[in-house]
């Protein structure tokens, strides 16, 4: 019988820790789907934050870092520069990559490092139990903005793909989500074109998917997605960002 | 053999590590140690190198953890404060078991404290520094000789046990220039790094630098595993110098720029008739106790430790008279360097005028 859906080579048989609905486990699917129709598995090495998706080391097929809260884009430089002819990515939550690692973020971009960074942006600190993050929304309800997040005294979020975008060194930056086949089929193109690019040595290459966390928001996944469409992609439209292959042109 | 040659501190331990087989170097600047990062800048792009000014010295350490994990021998530099902030990094490593070179040119402190000479993070590069169990090899060269053969050294050690390693040298060490000979080494043919994250060529299992093990019995294992290297190192690794120690009535103890000071009050106060011999642990960790097992071979001794710091290796050298002698302490600190004219008269009051 021929086999017409299987797990992609590049993930591994450990089964993912991640809550009921979660889109972590799609992400990680996408990454790992494109590492295989690019033929790079044995040529790549990721780096795993600090976060929900701390042990994405367990899950990839590839050599993996482990890497301190924020610092994944540090080390990623490390290995790239030791190692320039693989390919190298990050996967980072927000906390880890718009809080603890912006100084990382903001400088592994600036460089255009030769990089992909695969952002998860779901306005929410999940692994630590759903405190306020970099991005969590105005009036948004956390276990540290339990009256809801207010700019005055809690600051305003950041919106990474606009804020890096401004600047010389990434090559591609887009902002995708995983709510529907149509935006899955987009984010893996998305994440397809990132990968391609570092291969062509183009520079760094980011893509936020906008995100959600069912636990620590208090909804199902279903009524998750809904309020991330509703509240979160007003503040964070998809869309492409950055391209040089478009400014090129 | 090469020529000797006149070389700034900074600048002979950076050539040292070229000449070991470094081709990555992350750092970010500080006085007094920055000529390091200079000299890198200066070099590494001749020779197909790396020198990358980090944003930090937070994001420079993580750099040296992600090429160390890839496999290639890697530097980073800094001075006291930048040390500081290069902890966490320096307990992760440790914790994944990833080789790599630290220097620290130890200025005074606490806080931003100062740019001149000290030896006041003695502490925090024996004692662990970062958190959790781990030590680092802390190598303390007193001239800019002996820095470079450390320099060599520094990355065999972290290399063959798989450790960070510190060469802990002082603004003074740093900044003067000496003679210098490098010797001929071959780095052309260094053994494979089986475990690094080089990319699995699809012909191995993948590999993992990691420091996270959520089981307690597994970070148990992992963390003795490593307490097993530590006392290999201890075995193997212990460096220091002894100078007429055997029938000495006081024993200096002294590291680094310090204990060359100490040297030239041990000569004078030898010329007025005092019986002075020093120990010069050239290891910080492992601290040398077998020297002091030896000076006590022959009876009770009386110690004089001198530090540019309030007292911190003297601790150790309790630890290694355990009792058996009476300790002294000297120090200057804040980047102030003790004079030999203040060691000798600490050598008189203790030996007792002749």
């Amino acid at each position: 019988m021929e086999k017409v859906f299987q797990k992609p080579h590049a993930l591994s048989d450990v089964p993912f820790h991640y809550c009921p609905g979660c889109p972590h486990g799609i992400v990680h699917r996408l990454v790992a789907e494109v590492i295989d129709e690019l033929g790079i598995e044995g040529d790549t090495i990721g780096v795993a934050p600090v976060g929900c998706s701390v042990f994405a080391y367990n899950y990839f097929e590839c050599d993996m870092q482990e890497a301190a809260h924020g610092r994944a884009p540090a080390v990623a430089t490390g290995i790239k520069r030791a190692r320039p002819d693989k390919i190298v990515f990050t996967y980072q939550g927000d906390g880890d990559l718009a809080a603890i690692g912006t100084a990382e973020t903001v400088h592994v971009a600036a460089r255009g490092e030769n990089v992909t960074t695969i952002f998860i942006n779901n306005a929410i600190y999940g692994m630590t139990g759903g405190q306020m993050a970099p991005t969590t929304l105005a009036g948004q309800v956390t276990q540290t903005s339990p009256y809801g997040r207010d700019p005055k005294t809690q600051g305003n979020p950041i919106r990474v793909s606009e804020m890096l975008s401004t600047l010389d060194g990434p090559a591609y930056i887009e902002r995708v989500t995983v709510d529907t086949v149509p935006n899955i089929k987009k984010a893996k193109a998305a994440i397809k074109k990132a990968f391609q690019l570092q291969m062509e040595g183009k520079g760094f290459t980011l893509v936020e998917v906008v995100s959600t966390c069912p636990t620590n928001w208090g909804m199902s996944p279903q009524e998750s997605f809904q309020w991330m469409r509703d509240n979160m992609l007003p503040h964070y439209p998809l869309g492409v960002y950055k391209d040089i292959t478009k400014e090129e042109k | 053999m090469g020529n000797k040659v006149l070389m700034k501190g900074n600048e002979a331990l950076a050539e040292a590590a070229i000449r070991a087989g470094c081709r990555h170097f992350f750092g970010y600047p500080i006085t007094p140690q920055t000529e390091v990062s200079a000299y890198m800048a200066k070099k590494m792009p001749k020779i197909g190198g790396t020198f990358l000014q980090a944003e930090s010295e937070v994001s420079a350490i993580n750099m040296v953890y992600g090429a160390g994990g890839a496999g290639v021998r890697v530097m980073t530099s800094s001075s006291s404060p930048g040390i500081s902030l290069k902890q966490e990094g320096i307990s992760y490593i440790a914790g994944a078991d990833v080789p790599c070179v630290i220097i620290n040119i130890v200025r005074g402190g606490p806080g931003l404290g100062g740019i001149q000479p000290a030896q006041s993070d003695y502490f925090q590069a024996t004692k662990g520094g970062g958190h959790g169990d781990y030590h680092l090899v802390v190598l303390a060269p007193s001239s800019i000789q002996e820095m470079v053969d450390l320099t060599a050294d520094a990355f065999d050690i972290g290399d063959k046990y798989r450790c960070p390693v510190m060469i802990m040298g002082d603004g003074m060490l740093g900044q003067m220039m000496e003679p210098v000979e490098f010797k001929d080494t071959d780095v052309s043919d260094l053994p494979e790094k089986e475990w690094a994250t080089s990319g699995t060529g699809m012909k191995r299992k993948k590999n993992i630098i990691n420091s996270l093990f959520i089981e307690a019995s597994e970070l148990e294992d992992l963390v003795l595993e490593r307490q097993q290297r530590y006392e290999q190192i201890e075995k193997n690794e212990v460096r220091y110098e002894a100078v007429d120690i055997e029938d000495a009535d006081i024993i200096l103890v002294a590291y680094g720029t310090t204990a060359r000071i100490a040297k030239t009050a041990m000569a004078k106060a030898k010329e007025q008739g005092y019986k002075v011999g020093i120990i010069r642990p050239i290891t910080l960790w492992p601290f040398p106790f077998e020297a002091f097992e030896k000076a006590l071979a022959g009876g009770k001794k009386t110690f004089l430790t001198v530090e540019m710091s309030m007292g911190q290796m003297v601790e150790d050298v309790r630890l290694a008279v355990n009792g058996r002698g009476d300790v002294h302490f000297f120090g200057r600190t804040g980047g102030v360097v003790p004079t030999p004219k203040e060691i000798l008269a600490k050598i008189v009051e203790l030996g007792g005028a002749k």
